[in-house]
């Protein structure tokens, strides 16, 4: 278990390091999110209710997902794993003794936990300055929020982390990875939130794991579950966590046996 | 009028360290410090010194890249910081490790873009092709993307590249690096040519001290920015003083030595050993040799380069130029 | 100037050719990047799904500086966009081998890594565009549609100019990137819909200080017949190669400075 620790705690080190980059992302990050923040308010001035949100519920979400854009790697990558599969290290890695996708996980929650402090919260607080935004009025609800970030987190890792597998099998497998973050980019609820897709296909978003990314930890901090309702939401993101997990387990036994017969 | 004329250049840096939290440290570096240095067209010098000595900054000024802080510096007739172009197309460059080439191009495509470029007449450039070619066995080349060239076949490519405009200075900044032997010898020849049959200004930097030996008539040392020697590499082995070494098989018995700067030791079988320092009189201790004993085959070593270099390195820093 | 531009052909010619040797794989990025940049339309319809304005915009009218935007986005990024890189290339010295030729350094970087690729995004901005033409309440008489090919060029050449500015930057800052991106792609982001939405200090910044409204908003007030939320004078419509000229010269000036400064401290 302190492995994993230590390999969480060295990935925070070592995205500590981009200082400038990461500064400048926040940036790009707070400026997207004012214009979509503006784009949203034009909406709900015409519709002052869509979907169950007042106006500064929508602008409390917009921020909310700006600052979590990188923190769940939205567009995805943040995984040499692909790299590595490329380049053939990935050897010496599935022969270390540890277990190969909590390694990976343990990282990736490394970087995030640091992103959220450097990434995430700069543009909600530049946002809460400039608008009205909505906070969790109960210690609860703050928990529970932060519990569904670490879930959003695991969901995301789980499926960047099947993407990154399938170089196993594909060698080029940009084509899957920007598939992969166009379907998360709208799916999650990043671009517009769910409550305004038209029709059938705000349910349908609603199913995908995608929802439990962005949507589903932005209706926590804003309230929209209470009781039974917040432990059901919790628990959909944990089941979503749990299924794509151990799919990423199976790959990770047909990926090392590929290894083993092809010799890398 | 020399083709390369440097008066004193020099060009310092600003270093800024962080001193613990987010305070700056400010600190002048003169990565060159007044070098002056002429070198006149068809001259093959290699330009050599430890790490962080100052020369690819120097490299650096020569083709353009950088504007010195001080000092005057021409390559043929013109400034390379204020005419950066119009010198671009009278000189060729070449890295060892980094290529100029367009990497996932054909070669020749690398070379037509080149030529429409640099704007070289087509038979000229049909012409200087084709021998560099036949110098460097391109042939076959030509259609391969230079990604799939391997090190050796890149080095050729680069070569060929630098030269199709005919400049009138070459500069190489370690171009043998990482190649095999052949590879190496192949582009040490094809240098020769070039300087000896187009009578191309040659400019090498290089660690590896075979180019020197092999290639340049004239080596100049930097250190610390500052030029610490001018001159053949002959004339650095006799003044840095250095050891020979001699060794001697005799038929029969072997003859005691006492000679000055000579120091001698028994080897297995009827051989000796000897160590002659600078003082020793070589043409002496020769005659004496044969004279005294039977002499069945005589080898005598000159002081290996590296230790000569190695000295100089090593060498405080001087108070002056060291040069012939 | 001349000799730039013939620099840049070379050099983006010989890029496409090699692009050119994988062409299944071109085309499908082609198709891919206008997937993706086609997403922004589709973001732009579901919100029409739920209102029938925005800022007083119905969605043909939006389509058109979305169309407008988004076009002259497009052929400033298949121009110039490889220059966003310029930081990467300091790095790795492969801006030092562009300084050794006898050619324009801007030039050079501009054509680096061209890639066709990017007409993907061109194809879909022109689509929506050449919809909204036919959509929007306008009668096309030859002025006005001068007026609309001034947009266009003057708009592009506004990117153009951001880019250069943020490449630029890149000598100063190498982690600008990123920096550089918050204008270029949020610009023209905040350019798809219509300026009237945003805080008055907002329609101020990018009218006065970086002038992106010029890229398609003032026009399109006169052409839409709009009224203007910052009641400047009509004059302001026609401003746009005004705006763009000055960008231009900004742009010089910056990389000139970059370019020293790049040559007298070195990296």
């Amino acid at each position: 278990m302190r492995v994993y620790l230590r390999v969480a705690w060295l990935s925070c080190r070592r995205y500590a390091t981009y200082r400038a980059a990461t500064v400048a992302g926040a940036f790009t990050n707070t400026i997207f999110g004012f214009i979509r923040a503006y784009v949203l308010l034009a909406v709900w001035h015409a519709r002052p209710h869509l979907g169950g949100y007042d106006a500064t519920d929508t602008v409390t979400y917009c921020f909310l997902g700006q600052s979590l854009i990188m923190v769940l790697a939205i567009f995805g990558g943040e995984l040499d794993l692909a790299e590595r599969v490329r380049t053939g290290a990935i050897g010496i890695d599935l022969y270390r003794p540890v277990d190969f996708q909590a390694w990976w996980y343990a990282g990736d929650l490394g970087r995030g936990g640091y992103q959220v402090l450097v990434r995430g919260l700069p543009p909600f607080l530049v946002g809460a300055l400039v608008f009205k935004l909505r906070l969790p009025q109960s210690p609860t609800l703050w928990l529970a929020f932060a519990v569904a970030v670490v879930l959003a987190l695991s969901v995301s890792f789980a499926l960047r982390y099947l993407v990154a597998m399938t170089t196993f099998w594909l060698v080029d497998n940009r084509g899957l990875e920007t598939l992969s973050g166009v379907a998360a980019l709208f799916f999650s609820g990043m671009l517009l939130p769910l409550v305004m897709f038209p029709g059938w296909l705000e349910p349908t978003a609603r199913a995908l794991p995608w929802a439990a990314m962005v949507q589903v930890p932005a209706d926590v901090f804003l309230g929209k579950h209470s009781g039974v309702g917040l432990v059901g939401a919790l628990a959909a993101q944990a089941a979503w966590a749990l299924v794509l997990l151990l799919i990423g387990r199976l790959v990770t036994q047909l990926a090392s046996r590929r290894l083993a017969i092809s010799g890398g | 009028m020399a083709i390369i004329e440097m008066a004193d250049l020099t060009k310092s840096f600003v270093v800024r360290r962080r001193a613990g939290g987010w305070r700056r440290h400010r600190r002048e570096v003169r990565a060159v410090d007044r070098l002056s240095l002429g070198i006149e067209a068809g001259e093959f010098v290699g330009f050599i010194g430890p790490n962080g000595a100052g020369k690819s900054t120097t490299v650096k000024m020569l083709t353009g890249i950088l504007v010195p802080t001080g000092g005057r510096l021409r390559v043929a007739g013109l400034d390379p910081a204020s005419e950066r172009r119009r010198l671009a197309g009278r000189m060729g460059v070449v890295f060892g490790q980094r290529t100029t080439l367009w990497w996932d191009l054909p070669l020749m495509e690398s070379f037509d873009l080149l030529r429409r470029m640099y704007r070289v007449p087509a038979q000229r450039f049909a012409a200087n092709l084709q021998r560099c070619s036949e110098l460097l066995e391109l042939g076959e080349l030509l259609p391969v993307p230079v990604r799939e060239l391997s090190l050796g076949q890149r080095m050729r490519g680069e070569l060929t590249a630098s030269l199709l405009h005919e400049p009138e200075v070459l500069y190489l900044d370690e171009p043998t690096i990482g190649l095999d032997v052949v590879s190496k010898v192949a582009v040490r020849e094809f240098l020769a040519e070039v300087n000896r049959e187009r009578g191309t200004t040659i400019v090498l930097t290089t660690h590896d001290l075979d180019d020197i030996e092999r290639l340049c008539p004239r080596i100049v040392v930097v250190d610390h920015g500052r030029l610490v020697y001018d001159g053949p590499l002959a004339d650095l082995r006799s003044r840095l003083g250095g050891e020979r070494t001699m060794v001697v098989e005799f038929g029969g018995a072997v003859p005691q030595i006492q000679q000055a700067g000579v120091s001698a030791t028994r080897l297995g079988g009827s051989r000796l050993a000897l160590t002659l320092s600078g003082e020793a009189n070589v043409a002496a201790l020769t005659a004496d040799l044969v004279g005294r004993g039977d002499v069945v085959d005589l080898t005598i070593g000159e002081p290996d380069i590296e230790e000569v270099v190695r000295r100089l390195y090593a060498a405080p820093d001087p108070a002056g130029p060291v040069s012939t | 100037m001349v000799e730039a531009l013939r620099c840049y052909a070379l050099v983006a010619a010989a890029w496409t050719r090699a692009a050119a040797q994988y062409r299944l794989s071109l085309c499908l990025m082609i198709l891919a990047t206008l997937l993706i940049t086609g997403l922004d339309f589709v973001e732009i319809l579901i919100v029409f799904a739920n209102t029938g304005r925005l800022g007083g915009f119905t969605v043909a009218e939006v389509g058109f500086l979305y169309g407008v935007a988004a076009t002259c986005l497009g052929v400033a990024d298949l121009l110039i966009g490889s220059i966003e890189r310029l930081g990467d290339r300091i790095r790795d010295g492969s801006f030092d081998a562009m300084l050794l030729r006898p050619a324009p350094a801007l030039a050079l970087a501009a054509a680096d890594q061209f890639s066709v690729r990017r007409l993907g995004k061109l194809v879909q901005s022109v689509g929506v565009l050449g919809w909204s033409l036919s959509a929007v309440d306008v009668e096309w008489t030859p002025p006005r549609a001068g007026l609309l090919l001034l947009m266009l060029a003057s708009g592009t050449v506004i990117f153009l100019a951001v880019f250069v500015i943020g490449a630029a930057f890149q000598f100063v800052a190498p982690g600008g990137r990123e920096t550089m991106n918050a204008f270029t792609y949020g610009g023209g982001y905040l350019t798809q819909f219509p300026l009237g939405i945003y805080a008055r200090h907002v329609i101020q910044l990018v009218t006065f200080v970086i002038p992106l409204g010029f890229i398609n908003w003032y026009p399109a007030l006169h052409l839409l017949g709009k009224p203007d939320p910052l009641h400047l004078p009509s004059a302001t419509h026609y401003l746009s190669p005004a705006a763009a000229a000055v960008l231009m010269v900004v742009a010089s000036a910056a990389w000139a400075a970059g370019l020293r400064r790049y040559r007298s401290t070195g990296s």
